[in-house]
C-alpha cells in the first residue's frame, strides 16, 4: 500500500514494541513517582513523541488513526508514559500550528526526538475549568517579556525543558514559551497524587522570568482560544485513546482472572454475575474504541466537527476506563487491591482522566450544546409539526 | 452542518473563483448554526456571548475545509474573523493568493 499506510503500521508497531519493553517497570515508576530520564530518551529514540509532526521537523506525519492506536498501546501499560506522549503532542501541535517559523525550526525537531520535554502550564489556583480567569502576567520590558504567576498541576512540570505558559499580555490571553532553565522559575513537585503518579507533576512559581519577545506564540488575544485550544484538542484526542488502551488492558486482565481463579470448585467466569460484568465491559470498551475511531476519521479530513467529536470520544473513553477498571478491581478481589495491581493503578489513573482535559461536566455542557444545535438544524429542515394533541376534557 | 455537502462545495469551487456573495452566504449558514442565528454582515459575532470556547477553532477548520485555504499564524488577526464580511474578505484574499501562487 502507500507509504502513509506503511508509516502508520510502523508507528503502531513501534509503540506496541516499546510498551512490551516497559510493561514490567510501570508499577515501580508509579510507586516511586518517577519516570526515569532514560525512559524518556528511549521513547524519543523509538519515535514515540510528536509522531504526527511533518517529516521536515523529524515527525512521522502519521494519521490520526495511527496516533490513536499507538497511544492506546502505551496507555495499556503506563498512564504516566502515555501522559508524556500527550503533553509532548499538545505542545508540538500548538507550536506546529501557531508557532512562528523561527519557533517551529527551533523547537519541533527537539520535541520530536525528546531532546526537549514539554510542559503545558495553564491551570492556576483560581483558573481550572474557567481558564479565561488566568492571571499570570506577561509584561513587555524592553525587548523582553517578564512573566509572573503561579501555575498548578503541570504534568512533567518537574522535569520539562520547555513550558508553554498561558497568561495575560495587555489584558488579553496570551501564550509564551519559557525554557526550563530561565532564572526565576521555581518548581515544586507534587507527590503521591491519586493518579498519574510517575508523570512528574509540579506546581510552578514564575517570579519575573524574562524571555525574548520572540517567545510569544501567536499574537496576544489568541493565546487561549487558538494556542491553548489547539493543545487541549490534541490532548483530549490522545487522552481518549490512552483511556481505550487502559480499558482494554483492564478488560483483558479481568477476563483472564475470571477464567483462571477458582473458588468453591467453581471458576469465577462460571458465575452469571461475573459474566455479566465482563459483558458490560466488552460493550464499554468497544463503544469507546468506535467513538475514538470516528474522531480519527473526522480529524483526518479536518472536519469542523472534529473538535466536538473529540470531546465526545474523550468523555466516553474516560468513563469507559473508570467503569472497566472499577469492575476489574472487583473481579480481582484482594488481588486488585495489591500495591502493584495493574487494575488498581489504572482505576486511580482513570479517575484523573475524568477531570483533566475537560471534565465530565464541562464535556456534557459542550455535548448538549452540540445536540441542541443539531436539533435546531433538523427543526429548520423538517416540515411544520402538528401542535400538541388536544386532551378531551 | 452537513460536512460532506460543504466538502463537496469546496471541491467544486476552483481556487479564486468563488463569488463573494456565495462565500458570504456559506459563512452565514455556518455561523447561523454555530452561534445561534445568522449574524448581520458587519455584526461582531464574538460580542454576542453565544460563542463557546471551542468556536474559534471550529471557525478556522470551517474556512479551511470549505474554501480550501490554509489559515497561517500570520493570519491571526481579529480583523479577519470578527464579522461575516471580514471572513468573506479574508477568504477572498487567501483564495486569490492561492490561485496566483
Ligand atoms: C494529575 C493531574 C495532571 C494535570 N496536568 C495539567 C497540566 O499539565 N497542565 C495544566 O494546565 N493543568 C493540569 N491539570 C489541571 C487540570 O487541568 C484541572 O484540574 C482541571 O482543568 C479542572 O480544574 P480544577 O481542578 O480547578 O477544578 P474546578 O474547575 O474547580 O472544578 C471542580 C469540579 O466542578 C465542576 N465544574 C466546574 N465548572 C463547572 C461548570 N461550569 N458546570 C458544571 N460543573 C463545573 C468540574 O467539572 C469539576 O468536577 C492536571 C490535574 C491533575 C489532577
Amino acid at each position: 500500500m502507500d507509504t502513509h499506510t506503511d508509516t502508520d503500521t510502523a508507528v503502531v508497531a513501534g509503540a506496541a514494541g516499546f510498551a512490551d519493553t516497559v510493561r514490567l517497570d510501570a508499577a515501580a515508576w508509579d510507586r516511586t513517582g518517577v519516570l526515569p530520564a532514560t525512559v524518556v530518551t528511549d521513547a524519543g529514540a523509538a519515535g514515540l513523541l510528536a509522531r504526527d509532526l511533518p517529516r521536515r521537523y523529524g515527525g512521522a506525519d502519521a494519521s490520526p488513526a495511527a496516533i490513536g492506536e499507538a497511544t492506546a498501546r502505551i496507555g495499556a501499560v503506563c498512564s504516566s508514559l502515555r501522559a508524556l506522549l500527550t503533553v509532548q503532542g499538545m505542545v508540538s501541535a500548538a507550536l506546529g500550528r501557531w508557532g512562528s517559523a523561527e519557533q517551529r525550526e527551533r523547537w519541533l525537531p527537539a520535541l520530536a526526538t525528546g531532546a526537549a520535554v514539554a510542559g503545558f502550564a495553564a491551570t492556576e489556583e483560581s483558573a481550572g475549568t474557567e481558564l479565561a480567569a488566568v492571571a499570570t502576567s506577561i509584561e513587555p520590558s524592553g525587548d523582553a517579556l517578564r512573566i509572573t504567576g503561579r501555575k498548578r498541576w503541570v504534568t512533567f512540570g518537574a522535569t520539562a525543558d520547555l513550558l508553554l505558559v498561558i497568561g495575560r499580555l495587555d489584558g488579553a490571553p496570551a501564550a509564551v514559551l519559557v525554557e526550563g532553565d530561565r532564572p526565576g522559575l521555581r518548581r515544586e513537585p507534587v507527590r503521591g497524587q491519586l493518579g498519574l503518579r510517575a508523570a512528574q507533576v509540579a506546581h510552578l512559581d514564575l517570579d519575573g522570568v524574562r524571555v525574548p519577545r520572540s517567545h510569544l506564540v501567536a499574537p496576544a488575544g489568541f493565546g487561549l482560544s487558538h494556542v491553548a485550544g489547539t493543545a487541549l484538542d490534541h490532548g483530549r484526542y490522545t487522552v481518549a485513546w490512552g483511556c481505550v488502551g487502559l480499558a482494554r488492558a483492564c478488560q483483558r486482565a479481568a477476563t483472564a482472572h475470571a477464567v483462571e481463579r477458582v473458588q468453591g470448585a467453581v471458576r469465577l467466569a462460571d458465575h452469571q454475575l461475573v459474566r455479566a460484568t465482563l459483558g458490560r465491559g466488552h460493550v464499554a470498551v468497544t463503544a469507546a474504541e468506535q467513538l475514538c475511531r470516528h474522531a480519527a476519521q473526522v480529524r483526518a479530513v479536518r472536519d469542523p466537527d472534529a473538535v466536538a467529536a473529540t470531546v465526545l470520544a474523550k468523555y466516553a473513553a474516560s468513563r469507559a476506563a473508570t467503569r472497566v477498571s472499577r469492575d476489574a478491581v472487583q473481579v480481582h478481589g484482594a488481588a486488585g487491591c495489591d500495591p502493584d495491581s495493574l487494575v488498581g493503578r489504572f482505576l486511580r489513573d482513570a479517575t484523573v482522566m475524568r477531570i483533566i482535559e475537560g471534565s465530565d461536566e464541562v464535556s456534557e455542557l459542550h455535548l448538549a450544546d452540540h445536540a441542541i444545535r443539531a436539533h435546531r438544524r433538523s427543526g429548520a429542515a423538517a416540515p411544520a409539526r402538528p401542535g400538541p394533541v388536544a386532551v378531551p376534557s | 452542518m452537513s460536512v460532506s455537502i460543504l466538502r463537496g462545495m469546496s471541491d467544486s469551487i476552483p481556487a479564486g473563483a468563488a463569488r463573494p456573495a456565495d462565500v458570504a452566504a456559506t459563512v452565514r449558514a455556518f455561523l447561523a448554526e454555530a452561534v445561534g442565528d445568522a449574524p448581520e454582515p458587519d455584526e461582531d459575532m464574538f460580542a454576542r456571548g453565544t460563542v463557546t470556547s471551542l468556536f474559534a477553532l471550529q471557525l478556522i477548520a470551517f474556512v479551511e475545509n470549505t474554501f480550501g485555504i490554509e489559515v497561517e499564524p500570520e493570519d491571526l488577526d481579529f480583523a479577519n474573523f470578527r464579522t461575516v464580511n471580514a471572513v468573506t474578505a479574508f477568504v477572498g484574499g487567501k483564495r486569490a493568493a492561492t490561485s496566483r501562487g
